[in-house]
């Protein structure tokens, strides 16, 4: 429920530049990780962007591969949009917003190489590992498609295999071994999305601003050698965007990819030595 | 072997370390996190608003939706996203413990949605549901006539046993294992929610009752303490 | 910072009295010879009569009281008002000053359009408003900002005799008329001025429950006005006193 004079300050605010909070456009509101929160799943995060909460659970699955990847593992991004987290989600199938977000999150992740795939293999043909990437949201205040691909990332990175019995073939779930997952840290893909107003970006809008935006464009990128790279791109909303906003986009996403890459490794280290000092 | 000593070391009569949280999700008129032991539930109220459509609304008084669920990364083998059967019922029983607390008679034409989040599952998870429901009720400033706190009270063997965790859920010697999750009002001491998983012999179901009294008694005065830290 | 301490919150279904000391006032219930809350807030006694002050929850509409809505729908006689909470909230044409015809409700008061109006009638299920007052400023809000706060904090923003509220105004240099349901309005020359005086009632409304309030709020002011905004010293008029 946006009241019409609301969008008014919004979109005035935008224009000047400086929004409501005091924020630039490209500023993020304070970001807040949390590691550890259950120790049920292989791997799992809580990531707040100011009121917004994203959980990412990752769990291990054995399953029969593809006939076309018949040495690589599989993988599954699933987003719940939780009722629990906002007024405006309702119980029932899966609604686009949920689908849509997954999906994206679920390409970038994909194309980016992050995860090694043959490395996932048990037995040819056979057996191969799945990664089910399950996110819920626990409060809903804007950006959930960047608060969702920060969270499924760093469930990955400390995500941990489960012990695995040959003979039975069978996960002995509970138990876990102290082996990540494969993963090509090189190439790790980070998300913004930005939103359109008039001729304004910005970016990492509240549940308000977002409903004021007319459009948005997410970029995943990650950067696997001197050059930076764009496994994923979506264009969502009624907005039409001109080629020279979006290279702008792509010029932005190279300084937002700089800050969240530092993000994510001293949200790694302090990790590493919470867990140490145990 | 016997059951003379639990696994994690406890009394009979211990609850697992315990603790209570109000306010998490900013976006909800109350909401509450309850650990118990490993099991960590979440209860977001919004309400009580207008029952839409019109033709569901209950003109004498207001009505109360629970939904429970369980995240599917809260346990050992991942749960499929989405409605089971065991969540329909859960919901339902945990609908029915609430109800007798709430004064809906000043609520006419009006819902009540709770929702019931499990982040991790160590056994008790529908008791650890009612405890951050109650809590996220009284904090949506919902008019209840007093608090309802939950256990699951356990005879693992021949001994009974306060707030059980997995491990004894699975216990397989002797009488086995026998779960009895029940609920207390916190003024009237009425029984609002009981179930049965297992078999216990009918003289000792006395005993059980007593062990969940007095177990939902420090219960309460946990959620009583964080409720009181309400900002 | 001043010392904070809070004041002593109680619990639904908490005795508060005791032997029949004190009557049932809002929010309690006779048990016997005691007195139990039934929600969440402070205790309050006046003379004979406890009652708690509820501190969280819907907004308990009240006879006269000033408040801010929504237009949600535009039916033969009235509008249809969204006021926040479980109730129904419906402006009748006949309490709007002058004569309105039906076609031209719309330019009105529109769907979408937030309005100043007031509770005339409260029922059992629904609420009648009205534009019609001596004093009171009604209508249609244009301009400004609108802020949402919890309805029980509202007086701790007006504070006694609108010493609250003129502090904020004066500091910030804008109007602010409050709604008894939580919605304020803020209305300045410019989009700075608007939005210091909405952080300096979402400053109160985080810190209610603590004592001295008025002096933390002062002190917060001067810590974190910007240098753009001149104050004029003028005495304003109070708005609401409930």
């Amino acid at each position: 429920m946006v009241y019409k004079i609301t969008r008014k300050n919004v979109l005035e605010a935008v224009n000047k530049e400086k929004r409501l909070d005091g924020r630039g456009l490209l500023e993020h509101r304070p970001i807040e990780v949390k590691f550890g929160i259950s120790n049920k799943a292989e791997g799992i995060v809580s990531v707040k962007m100011g009121k917004t909460e994203v959980v990412c659970g990752i769990k291990m699955g054995v399953a029969e591969p593809y006939t076309d990847h018949e040495s690589e593992g599989t993988m599954m991004t699933t987003m719940e949009l939780l009722p629990l987290s906002s007024p405006n989600f309702e119980y029932g199938a899966p609604s686009i917003d949920a689908v849509e977000t997954a999906r994206i999150i679920d390409r970038g992740i994909r194309e980016s190489g992050f995860i090694d795939f043959e490395k996932l293999c048990i037995k040819d043909g056979e057996k191969v590992w799945s990664i089910f990437i399950d996110l819920a949201t626990i409060n809903d205040d804007g950006n959930l498609i960047d608060v969702g691909a920060l969270a499924a990332i760093l469930a990955l990175r400390t995500a941990r295999f489960p012990e695995y019995d040959e003979k039975t073939e069978r996960i002995k779930y509970g138990e876990f071994t102290d082996k990540k997952l494969p993963l090509n840290e090189g190439k790790m893909p980070l998300t913004t999305t930005f939103f359109k107003l008039g001729d304004k970006i910005f970016i990492d809008p509240t549940r308000e601003e977002e409903g004021v935006a007319e459009g948005r464009i997410s970029i995943e990128m990650s950067k696997p050698d001197k050059d930076e790279m764009i496994n994923a791109m979506q264009k969502g909303g009624d907005a039409a965007f001109s080629a020279k906003e979006i290279e702008h986009m792509v010029e932005e996403e190279m300084k937002m990819f700089k800050k969240l890459n530092t993000l994510v490794e001293d949200e790694l280290k302090k990790a590493k030595k919470g867990a140490k000092e145990k | 072997m016997a059951y003379t000593k639990r696994y994690d070391n406890r009394k009979m009569d211990e609850l697992r370390p315990t603790s209570a949280k109000v306010g998490v999700v900013p976006n909800a008129d109350g909401s509450a996190m309850f650990c118990q032991g490993d099991t960590i539930a979440i209860a977001a109220v919004y309400g009580p608003k207008i029952f839409n459509p019109k033709h569901f609304q209950n003109p004498e008084k207001g009505v109360l939706r629970v939904h429970y669920n369980m995240l599917s990364f809260s346990v050992g083998e991942r749960i499929r996203p989405g409605v089971s059967r065991r969540s329909q019922e859960i919901s339902k029983v945990t609908e029915w413990a609430l109800t007798p607390l709430v004064l809906l008679d000043e609520l006419p034409g009006t819902v009540i949605d709770v929702h019931i989040n499990i982040l991790q599952a160590n056994a008790g998870t529908r008791c650890a549901g009612i405890n951050a429901a109650a809590m996220a009720l009284a904090h949506a400033g919902v008019p209840m006539t007093e608090m309802i706190s939950a256990v699951a009270i356990g005879k693992i063997d021949d001994k009974i046993v306060t707030d059980v965790n997995k491990e004894e859920e699975d216990y397989e010697d002797g009488e086995g294992a026998t779960d009895i999750p029940m609920a207390y009002l916190s003024n009237s001491e009425k029984i609002t929610l009981l179930q049965l998983d297992g078999k216990i012999q009918a003289r000792r179901l006395k005993e059980a009752l007593e062990a969940g009294k007095e177990a939902c008694k420090k219960i309460y005065e946990i959620q009583k303490k964080a409720l009181k830290e309400v900002e | 910072m001043a010392t904070k301490t809070k004041k002593e919150i109680v619990i639904p279904g908490e005795i508060i009295s005791k032997n029949n000391e004190f009557l049932p006032g809002d929010w309690t219930m006779k048990q016997g010879d005691d007195i139990i809350a039934t929600r969440i807030g402070i205790v309050e006694k006046y003379d004979k009569l406890i009652k708690i002050i509820p501190i969280t929850g819907v907004y308990i509409p009240r006879r006269g009281n000033t408040i801010i809505g929504e237009i949600k729908d535009i039916t033969m006689n009235g509008w249809m008002v969204d006021i926040g909470g479980p109730y129904s909230a419906f402006l009748p044409l006949r309490e709007c000053p002058g004569f309105i015809e039906q076609n031209d409700m719309e330019n009105v008061y529109g769907i979408g359009e937030l309005i100043v109006t007031r509770i005339f009638d409260v029922k059992r299920t629904s609420i009648d408003l009205t534009m019609k007052s001596r004093e009171r400023e009604l209508g249609k809000i244009q301009d400004g900002m609108i802020v949402r706060v919890n309805p029980h904090r509202v007086p701790r923003v007006i504070g006694k005799e609108g010493s609250m509220i003129n502090l904020i105004k004066n500091a910030s240099n804008c109007y602010i008329t409050v709604g008894q349901n939580g919605l304020i309005w803020i209305n300045g020359e410019n989009l700075e001025n608007q939005a210091f005086a909405k952080r300096i009632i979402e400053y109160i409304v985080d810190n209610t429950i603590t004592e001295g309030l008025t002096e933390n709020v002062e002190k917060w002011i001067v810590e974190n006005k910007p240098a753009s905004i001149k104050t004029v010293s003028k005495e304003v008029k109070v708005e609401d006193k409930e």
